[in-house]
C-alpha cells in the first residue's frame, strides 16, 4: 500500500468505526496484547530518504527493512547505537522504532548511549484522521514545540503510523574485545557490574546468567585494550562473541528457549537478585533482568515494583494478567487524553498496548 | 521585542482573592502581591519582555505546591512555573492575570547514589551543583549549558537544556531519568523511572522541554557519568569560516565524536580575548575548540587522529592545551561569549537557530548579508558538532529603530534556518519570543496537535499558556503562514 493509500486506508477506517492493525514485517506480532482490527501494511512505503554520514542522521520510511537500514550505515562505518532486536528476517525501522526495543547496547557507559527515543529526531506520522504530519526534523538539536517524535518511540501504534523517522546514528567503535569472568555469586556480580558502570570504561554490553559473566568492550583501540587488562577473565574470540551479542539481541541464545513464559523486568541496576522461581539472565549492567519460568505474574510484578521496577509479560504466558504494567489514575487519564489527541476513533492498534487505548 | 504592553491596572480584586486563598495555607511572606516585591519577577533572561506579575508564590514545601496549583486551577488562575530565571526565551514570563511559582527555595540535593550513578536533586538545585557535589565520587552530570554556574535543574528540564558537550553525552532529555512533579491539578505524578523504559508513553520525553506548560517539576532524578580520567582540547585556527565548516565534517566523517566541538568566528574571538585571555588566536577567520576526553591512551590516540583531521582541513595553527588550567581556560573564554560580547555593545540578542551542518556555510553567508542589509554587527558562537547556532546581534535598545531592525534580522535568520531544514530554536526553548516563527516551521494540524497534547495534561490551559504554541490566530497576525506543496492553509481566514 503506497502512502497515499495508507491515508485513505485510515480516513475509510475512521469514518466507518473500524480498527487496523499496523504492521510492518510482523517480527513482532507477539509483543503486546491481542492484535485487532485489518492488518494495515507499511512496508510498500519505504526506502531510504537521506543519509550523510557527516550529518550522523539517518532519514527512512517506515517500511524499510532493518537490515537495509543496517547495511547501508555498515558502508559507511556507522550503525544504530541501540542495537534494535529484529525478532525475524521482515523487521522493519518502523516497527523497531514503535515497538521501542533496545539491544545490548542500551547500558553502555562510553558516551551517551539508550533507548530508541534517545536517537530518535523526527517522524512524519499519519494521524487517526489521516492527516500526515512532522515533528522534529533531522538536525541533533531541536526544543521548537513538544518532543513527539520521542514521544512515538515505544507508543506500539498505538499514536500513528511512522511514515518517516530521521535518526542519530554514531560510528562504529573502530575495537571491539568481549571477555568472560566467572562470578559465582549474583549480588557480588550485580555489584560489581555497577562498580565497572562508575568507571571510565569503554563498556557496551553485559550479560550475565549462572555465574557467568560476558562483558563487551568497545571504542578507540587503545581504550579496549588497557580496560581489558584492568578488568582481567579471558578473552572470546571475536566471532564468537558476534555470535553470543547477537543470540542475547535475537532471544537465540539457548537461555531463550527455557521453559515457561518470558518475563521482562527492568529495574534500577542495583536493585539486588530477584527473588523469583525461574531461570534469570541479566543485562545492562543489571538493569534489565529476564525471567524465564512459570513465576506467578502477580508475584512477578510485586518483586518488580519491590525493586523499584516493572515487569513486561514479553513473550508466552498468559496476557489476560497484562502485558505491560498497569498505569496510575493520573497517568492513564493522561494516556486516553493523548490517544484521543493523536486517534480520536481509536482507528491504530486497538487495545495492543493498554486495554482502554 | 514586540513586547506586550503589559496591562497598566492590576484587578485588585482577583489579586484579593488569590493571595487570600494562598494566605490560608502559606505564611504571607511567601505570597507576594506590592509591585516592588513583584517587580524583580518581571522578566527572566530575555529582558526585552516584560510583564509584572499579578501574584508571586514562593512555596517551601510540595505541600503547598500541590495546594497552589489546586487553588489557582479551582479559581481560574494561570501559573508561569519559574527557575532560575536565566532562560533566554522568556519561557518564565508572568502574566499580569496570573501566579508565578517560583521554585527557588526546592534548592536541596536530596540524595547521590553512587553505586547507581543517579542524584535527586530539587528543581531549584544549579547545574553546576550537581557535578561539584559528586566531584570527589569521580561523577558528574554531563549537559553543561553555558549559564551552568547559575541556571537551575528544573528550568534545564523544562528547555531540555544542551551545553558544549551534549554531541557526545545528549541533551537534558537524555540524562534525566525520572521527573516528579504536581499536574496543574495538584494531583502527584511521576514521569519516567530509575528502571529504564517506564511503562506506557514515554511522557518523560513529553515533559522534558515542554517550557513547564505540562506539570510543575519538584524533584529531578538525573544519571550522573564517570569523570573521563582525561580531557584535551585542540585550539585549530583556519583563514574561513567555509574551511573550518569543512573541517567539522572531516572530523565526524573520519568517524570521531569529539567531546565538545564549538566554532567562533573572528567577532566573536576578538571580543571574548578582551575580555577573558583564553589564548585565542586573533588572526583566524574562525577557530574550532575540539575536545577529546576519555582514558590517557585514548585520548593520545584520538588527538592525534583529530590534529591529522583538522591538518588536511586546512588548519592554520594547531594547539593543544597540556593541561587541566589550559583546557578550562580555553573553555572559559567559549563559555564567557555572551557577557563577553554584552561588554562591547550596549545591548545584544542571541538566537538559537540549528540546521544540518552541511548549510554551515550557507547560514553563515546569508548572516554576513544581514549585517550589510541592516547595519548591525553580528558575532558567530556556533555549537559546530551539532548544527546549532548562536549568532549575536549587537545593538542599542535605547534608539528604536535599532531594535526593529534587530528584530527584522533575527526574524529573517530564523526564517532561513527553517528553509535549510533546521530549527528555529536548538536549545534556548520557544518562551514567547519565537512563538511567530512556530507558525512557519509547523503546518496548522501540527500546531493544533500541539495544543492537544498540552490539553491532555492541563485541559483547561492554565499551566504557563500563551508559550511555546501559537494560536492559529496569532499566525493569521504574523502574517507568515507554513506553506507545504505551495498550498496556504485555512485560505478561509482573514489576513492582517
Amino acid at each position: 500500500m503506497t502512502w497515499a493509500g495508507l491515508v485513505d486506508a485510515v480516513k475509510s477506517a475512521g469514518a466507518h468505526g473500524r480498527a487496523l492493525r499496523v504492521r510492518g514485517g510482523g517480527s513482532k506480532d507477539f509483543y503486546g496484547q491481542a492484535l485487532e482490527g485489518d492488518v494495515l501494511d507499511t512496508r510498500a512505503v519505504r526506502g531510504i530518504v537521506a543519509h550523510e554520514p557527516t550529518e550522523l542522521v539517518l532519514t527512512a520510511r517506515g517500511g524499510t527493512p532493518l537490515a537495509e537500514v543496517e547495511d547501508v550505515l555498515a558502508r559507511a562505518g556507522q550503525m544504530l547505537p541501540f542495537e534494535p532486536p529484529h525478532f525475524g528476517p521482515g523487521a522493519t525501522i518502523g516497527g523497531a522504532v514503535a515497538a521501542g526495543l533496545a539491544g545490548p547496547r542500551r547500558a553502555a557507559t562510553n558516551g551517551y548511549t539508550g533507548a530508541i527515543r534517545d536517537f530518535v529526531l523526527g517522524v512524519t506520522l499519519l494521524d487517526g484522521r489521516g492527516e500526515v504530519l512532522r515533528f522534529g526534523g533531522r538536525v541533533m538539536k531541536n526544543v521548537a514545540g513538544y518532543d513527539v517524535s520521542r514521544l512515538i518511540a515505544g507508543s506500539m501504534g498505538t499514536l500513528g503510523v511512522i511514515l518517516e523517522v530521521s535518526l542519530k546514528v554514531l560510528p562504529r567503535p573502530p575495537a571491539a574485545c568481549t571477555l568472560r569472568l566467572a562470578l559465582p555469586d549474583p549480588a557480588r556480580a550485580i555489584e560489581q557490574l555497577n562498580a565497572w558502570g562508575g568507571m571510565p570504561l569503554p563498556l557496551t554490553a553485559s550479560a550475565y546468567r549462572d555465574g557467568d559473566l560476558a562483558l563487551r568492550l568497545e571504542g578507540a583501540e587503545s581504550a579496549v585494550k588497557a580496560a581489558c587488562r584492568r578488568i582481567g577473565g579471558e578473552r572470546v574470540d571475536d566471532a564468537a562473541a558476534a555470535a553470543f551479542w547477537t543470540g542475547m539481541r535475537e532471544q537465540t541464545d539457548p537461555f531463550f528457549s527455557l521453559p515457561g513464559a518470558l518475563w521482562r523486568v527492568a529495574v534500577p541496576s542495583t536493585a539486588v537478585p530477584l527473588g523469583l522461581p525461574g531461570a534469570q539472565l541479566v543485562e545492562w549492567g543489571g538493569a534489565l533482568r529476564w525471567l524465564k519460568g512459570d513465576a506467578d505474574a502477580a508475584l512477578v510484578r510485586r518483586e518488580a515494583l519491590r525493586a523499584g521496577g516493572h515487569a513486561t509479560l514479553f513473550r508466552g504466558g498468559d496476557k489476560a494478567v497484562g502485558v505491560f504494567t498497569a498505569l496510575d489514575p493520573v497517568k492513564a487519564r493522561i494516556h486516553a487524553r493523548l490517544k484521543a489527541a493523536f486517534d480520536p476513533a481509536r482507528v491504530f492498534n486497538r487495545g495492543r498496548m493498554y486495554a482502554e487505548l | 521585542m514586540n513586547a506586550p504592553a503589559g496591562k497598566p491596572l492590576v484587578d485588585l480584586l482577583r489579586q484579593a482573592r488569590v493571595v487570600a486563598a494562598l494566605r490560608e495555607f502559606m505564611p504571607a511572606a511567601s505570597v507576594l502581591f506590592e509591585a516592588e516585591d513583584t517587580r524583580p519577577y518581571e522578566c527572566d533572561g530575555l529582558s526585552a519582555y516584560r510583564q509584572v506579575p499579578m501574584v508571586v508564590a514562593l512555596p517551601s514545601t510540595e505541600a503547598e505546591v500541590a495546594r497552589i496549583l489546586a487553588t489557582c486551577h479551582a479559581l481560574d488562575v494561570p501559573v508561569v512555573p519559574r527557575g532560575a530565571g536565566t532562560g533566554l526565551s522568556g519561557g518564565a514570563l508572568p502574566m499580569g492575570d496570573g501566579v508565578l511559582l517560583s521554585l527557588a527555595k526546592f534548592n536541596r540535593i536530596l540524595s547521590v547514589d553512587t553505586a547507581a550513578r543517579t542524584a535527586r536533586v530539587e528543581p531549584g538545585v544549579r547545574n553546576l551543583a550537581i557535578s561539584e557535589a559528586v566531584a570527589h565520587l569521580g561523577l558528574y552530570y554531563a549537559p553543561d549549558p553555558s549559564s551552568q554556574i547559575a541556571c537551575s535543574i528544573g528550568g534545564n528540564v523544562a528547555e531540555n537544556s544542551g551545553g558544549v558537550h551534549c554531541l557526545k553525552y545528549g541533551l537534558t532529555v537524555n540524562n534525566v531519568l525520572r521527573v516528579r512533579g504536581y499536574t496543574i491539578e495538584g494531583e502527584a505524578v511521576e514521569f519516567g523511572s530509575e528502571a529504564p523504559d517506564a511503562p506506557g508513553y514515554d511522557l518523560l520525553a513529553a515533559v522534558v522541554g515542554s517550557e513547564g506548560m505540562l506539570a510543575v517539576t519538584v524533584e529531578v532524578t538525573v544519571r550522573l557519568v564517570p569523570r573521563p580520567e582525561r580531557a584535551q582540547v585542540i585550539l585549530a585556527s583556519f583563514d574561513s569560516v567555509e574551511k573550518a565548516g569543512d573541517a567539522v565534517a572531516a572530523v565526524i566523517g573520519a568517524g570521531i565524536i569529539p567531546a565538545g566541538l564549538e566554532m567562533m568566528d573572528k567577532a566573536a574571538t576578538a571580543a571574548v580575548e578582551q575580555f577573558v585571555r583564553a589564548g585565542y588566536d586573533l588572526d583566524a577567520a574562525a577557530i574550532l575548540l575540539c575536545e577529546s576526553d576519555g582514558t590517557p591512551e585514548e585520548v593520545e590516540e584520538e588527538i592525534g587522529r583529530m590534529k591529522a583531521v583538522l591538518g588536511r582541513s586546512g588548519a592554520t595553527r594547531l594547539a593543544v592545551s597540556q593541561s587541566e588550567a589550559e583546557r578550562l581556560n580555553a573553555w572559559a573564554g567559549r563559555k564567557a561569549a555572551f557577557p563577553a560580547v554584552g561588554r562591547i555593545s550596549p545591548d545584544y540578542y542571541c538566537m538559537d537557530g540549528t540546521i544540518p551542518r552541511k548549510a554551515l556555510s550557507t547560514i553563515l553567508a546569508f548572516i554576513a548579508q544581514m549585517e550589510a542589509k541592516y547595519g548591525l554587527r553580528c558575532p558567530n558562537v556556533f555549537h559546530a558538532g551539532d548544527g546549532n547556532l548562536h549568532p549575536l546581534i549587537l545593538f542599542d535598545a535605547n534608539d528604536p529603530d535599532q531594535l526593529h531592525r534587530t528584530e527584522e534580522f533575527a526574524n529573517e535568520v530564523l526564517l532561513k534556518c527553517i528553509e535549510l531544514g533546521g530549527t528555529v530554536t536548538g536549545e534556548h526553548g520557544v518562551g514567547i519570543e519565537k512563538i511567530n516563527q512556530m507558525c512557519v516551521q509547523f503546518a496548522p494540524a501540527e500546531l493544533a496537535l500541539f495544543r492537544a497534547l498540552k490539553a491532555a495534561f492541563d485541559p483547561k490551559g492554565l499551566l504557563n499558556p500563551q508559550k511555546n504554541i501559537p494560536t492559529l490566530h496569532r499566525c493569521a497576525e504574523f502574517g507568515r503562514m507554513h506553506v507545504r506543496g505551495g498550498e496556504l492553509p485555512h485560505p478561509e481566514l482573514p489576513r492582517f
